[in-house]
């Protein structure tokens, strides 16, 4: 491998890996809220058919219909998520089958192809589309310049988001809060904290960005609607938390690297390999397990591992 | 003890008595007929006219033998799935690699019927059930020990697995030139594909005329019984059940709660991966990525498996239903039913149903005090 490989696989891995470390983001909140929501691949969806709907038709300067439409698609993604959490927050419904649910109901054979068919968006070319910036004119900058100085805008804000919700959760007195929801409900209700309140909060904020997540596809990687355009990205994404102990850092960093090794399938076929590309793509799948498998026994699980309480309805009662 | 609901003026209180049966026979249909105003509703807003909608829909999956044949097509897979994720969320354990678990049962059983399958379908066909139930039980149980074990959450483990399992199905047809893909002449590679198993291993469809029944339907019904049997009248499923229930009890009484759980996501496993057997001996004859990986078969199946409410017998009409829709979906195909509508009310019946379990859990109050029960 010569260098130029090495700088072309990291910055299509930076690419290709941020819708998924967005919406793997916005599970990240609302996990950490305690509530585990499958739901993501078809929050995706709904996010990607109304960014590119509105990025269609409206006029408008370019950049000005770009905001609109991933803020469209945010809000149309916690939309759905409000389904998800007034099922499991309000009525206690279990979350493993209301988040499938979820996902049944807005993906791919679900309201996102059905918003599709309806605004007739199949087969037309989007009007606009997020190009990379050249940022600070650095983009020829040996290394650096294409992996970091030559991306589109929605790859810088993914940075933004990850250090907010790194200094939310931390440092905060609301981030404090949401721990404690997440970790012991009990006790953030003892403390007058609304355990209610943050997790419909945090659930519908982690479909929102969920729903930016899903506009890349339609804004950035591809320039048209086809059913199911995530093709699973929403499923890596709830991986990616895991992966990354549910901590922001961890979830850029393997996004990214489950952006390189997918890249790198194609790459290293393209140059004569002789070895399958799937093998490259279930790396970051075993790779998960195995991390999984280790953090969760013994050493790792206080320092480690998931929320507390994530997946358990809260109700004082003891529901 | 009461928690108020956001905005609304409801109580919650927790049943401290049995749930009255009316409540639990006036749920479920209540819960229907509340999906099919919601489902009318985005008809209408739609444009769709919703008397045709439901019209061409029970056309195509209800009212001809032929039409009814066309939705245990449909029903099959999800059935079995729909069993397996029963079986295993009825005892608290969240096995969704059922989709996973069904592909590695159609390597299996394709695998098998290529290498024996010209001896006959009395030989074929309980060899491929059996290599299958081998192949997604040993699948199952990777998320199984590592819970078991490991303490490794089996949500995302099986998860992780699914992606796996379809890789290697990709790769088998794809990629590789492995025992499975027909690699005689030209035009197999121009498009890859599998080989087609001997016809003396495709599963006989029982029936006549028009009426057909799918040999895995019917393998699905006598599972259905012997699930049934197995939680509600044996010792180990009377285990299951308590250990489900109380973990704490569980281990008090002895039971032994690991190995329980392993031998739940074994069976669990075992099942999924009939439905993958089925896929290959009732209807593809051949081992399709594709075609195995765009149903989402195993995923559905935990929608049929909630919408049974775990039980095995419920599971099967939850399956005919939700084999219906999706079979109206695939058949109808225009205008006043487009596929993507499948979606869309398998989740609104999924989740009135999910939501209205809340009544047979709690009493709920609207008002302060006023003390009229709500169903």
């Amino acid at each position: 491998m010569n260098r130029g490989l090495v700088i072309q696989l990291i910055a299509t891995g930076i690419f290709y890996g941020t819708p998924m470390a967005i919406a793997a983001l916005g599970e990240l909140l609302a996990e950490r809220s305690g509530v585990l929501n499958l739901g993501v691949e078809g929050m995706m969806l709904m996010g990607a058919v109304v960014a590119f709907w509105v990025s269609r038709d409206v006029s408008g300067p370019n950049g000005l219909v770009l905001i609109i439409a991933v803020l469209a698609g945010a809000a149309a993604a916690a939309a759905v998520s409000l389904i998800h959490a007034f099922m499991t927050i309000t009525l206690r419904a279990n979350q493993v089958v209301s988040g499938l649910a979820l996902t049944i109901f807005a993906g791919a054979t679900g309201l996102s192809s059905y918003v599709g068919d309806l605004a007739n968006l199949g087969g037309n070319p989007g009007r606009h589309i997020m190009n990379a910036i050249n940022v600070f004119g650095l983009k020829d900058v040996p290394i650096l310049g294409p992996i970091i100085f030559n991306q589109p805008a929605l790859v810088y804000i993914s940075w933004v988001i990850a250090f907010a919700i790194y200094w939310y959760v931390n440092k905060t007195r609301q981030g404090l809060h949401l721990r404690a929801v997440g970790e012991n409900p009990e006790a953030a209700d003892a403390m007058g904290v609304s355990v209610t309140r943050y997790r419909y909060a945090h659930v519908l904020i982690g479909g929102a960005l969920a729903g930016v997540g899903g506009s890349f596809y339609t804004l950035v990687i591809s320039s048209e609607w086809t059913d199911g355009i995530t093709s699973g990205a929403g499923w890596i994404a709830l991986a990616l938390v895991i992966l990354a102990f549910w901590r922001p850092a961890g979830v850029i960093a393997g996004a990214y690297l489950f952006g390189v090794v997918s890249a790198l399938g194609a790459n290293l076929s393209a140059r004569g390999v002789q070895l399958p590309p799937e093998v490259f793509s279930a790396l970051p799948y075993v790779l998960t397990i195995a991390v999984l498998a280790i953090v969760s026994s013994g050493w790792g699980r206080g320092r480690f591992g998931a929320p507390a309480a994530l997946g358990v309805p809260y109700a004082r009662d003891g529901g | 003890m009461s928690a108020i609901l956001p905005a609304i003026p409801i109580r919650l209180e927790k049943r401290t008595e049995r749930t009255p049966s009316w409540v639990q026979a006036a749920t479920p249909v209540g819960a229907f007929l509340f999906a099919f105003v919601i489902v009318t509703v985005i008809l209408l807003a739609g444009g769709h006219n919703p008397l045709q909608s439901y019209n061409a829909m029970l056309q195509a999956s209800v009212t001809s033998t032929s039409a009814i044949s066309q939705t245990l097509v449909s029903a099959t897979p999800l059935l079995l799935t729909g069993l397996a994720a029963a079986v295993a969320f009825r005892m608290g354990i969240w096995n969704i690699g059922g989709e996973g678990q069904l592909y590695i049962g159609a390597i299996c059983a394709s695998g098998v019927a290529l290498a024996i399958g010209a001896h006959g379908i009395g030989l074929a066909l309980p060899a491929m059930i059996l290599a299958a139930m081998v192949g997604g039980a040993l699948w199952a149980a990777i998320p199984g020990l590592l819970r078991a074990y490991l303490n490794a959450n089996e949500i995302l483990t099986s998860l992780m697995l699914n992606y796996t399992a379809g890789l290697l199905l990709d790769w088998l047809i794809n990629d590789s030139n492995s025992y499975w893909r027909d690699t005689s002449g030209a035009s197999a590679y121009l498009v890859a594909h599998g080989k087609t198993i001997p016809g003396a291993a495709n599963w006989p469809a029982i029936g006549g005329g028009n009426f057909s029944v799918p040999f895995g339907f019917l393998v699905g019904l006598v599972l259905a019984a012997l699930l049934f049997v197995l939680v509600r009248h044996t010792w180990l499923g009377y285990q299951l059940r308590v250990t489900a229930d109380n973990p704490g009890v569980g281990r008090y009484a002895g039971m032994a709660s690991k190995r329980n759980f392993v031998i739940v996501m074994l069976l669990s496993g075992a099942i999924a991966a009939i439905a993958g057997a089925s896929q290959v001996g009732d209807f593809t004859h051949i081992l399709d990525p594709t075609g195995l990986q765009s149903p989402q078969y195993g995923y559905t199946g935990i929608v049929v498996a909630a919408l049974g409410r775990y039980n095995p017998l419920a599971v099967v009409i939850s399956a005919l239903l939700l084999g219906a829709i999706t079979n109206a979906g695939i058949n109808v195909q225009s205008a006043t039913f487009p596929q993507s509508l499948t979606g869309v009310i398998e989740g609104i019946i999924l989740f009135c149903v999910l939501g209205s379990e809340i009544f047979s859990r709690y009493r709920v109050r609207v008002g302060a005090e006023k003390a009229t029960v709500a169903a």
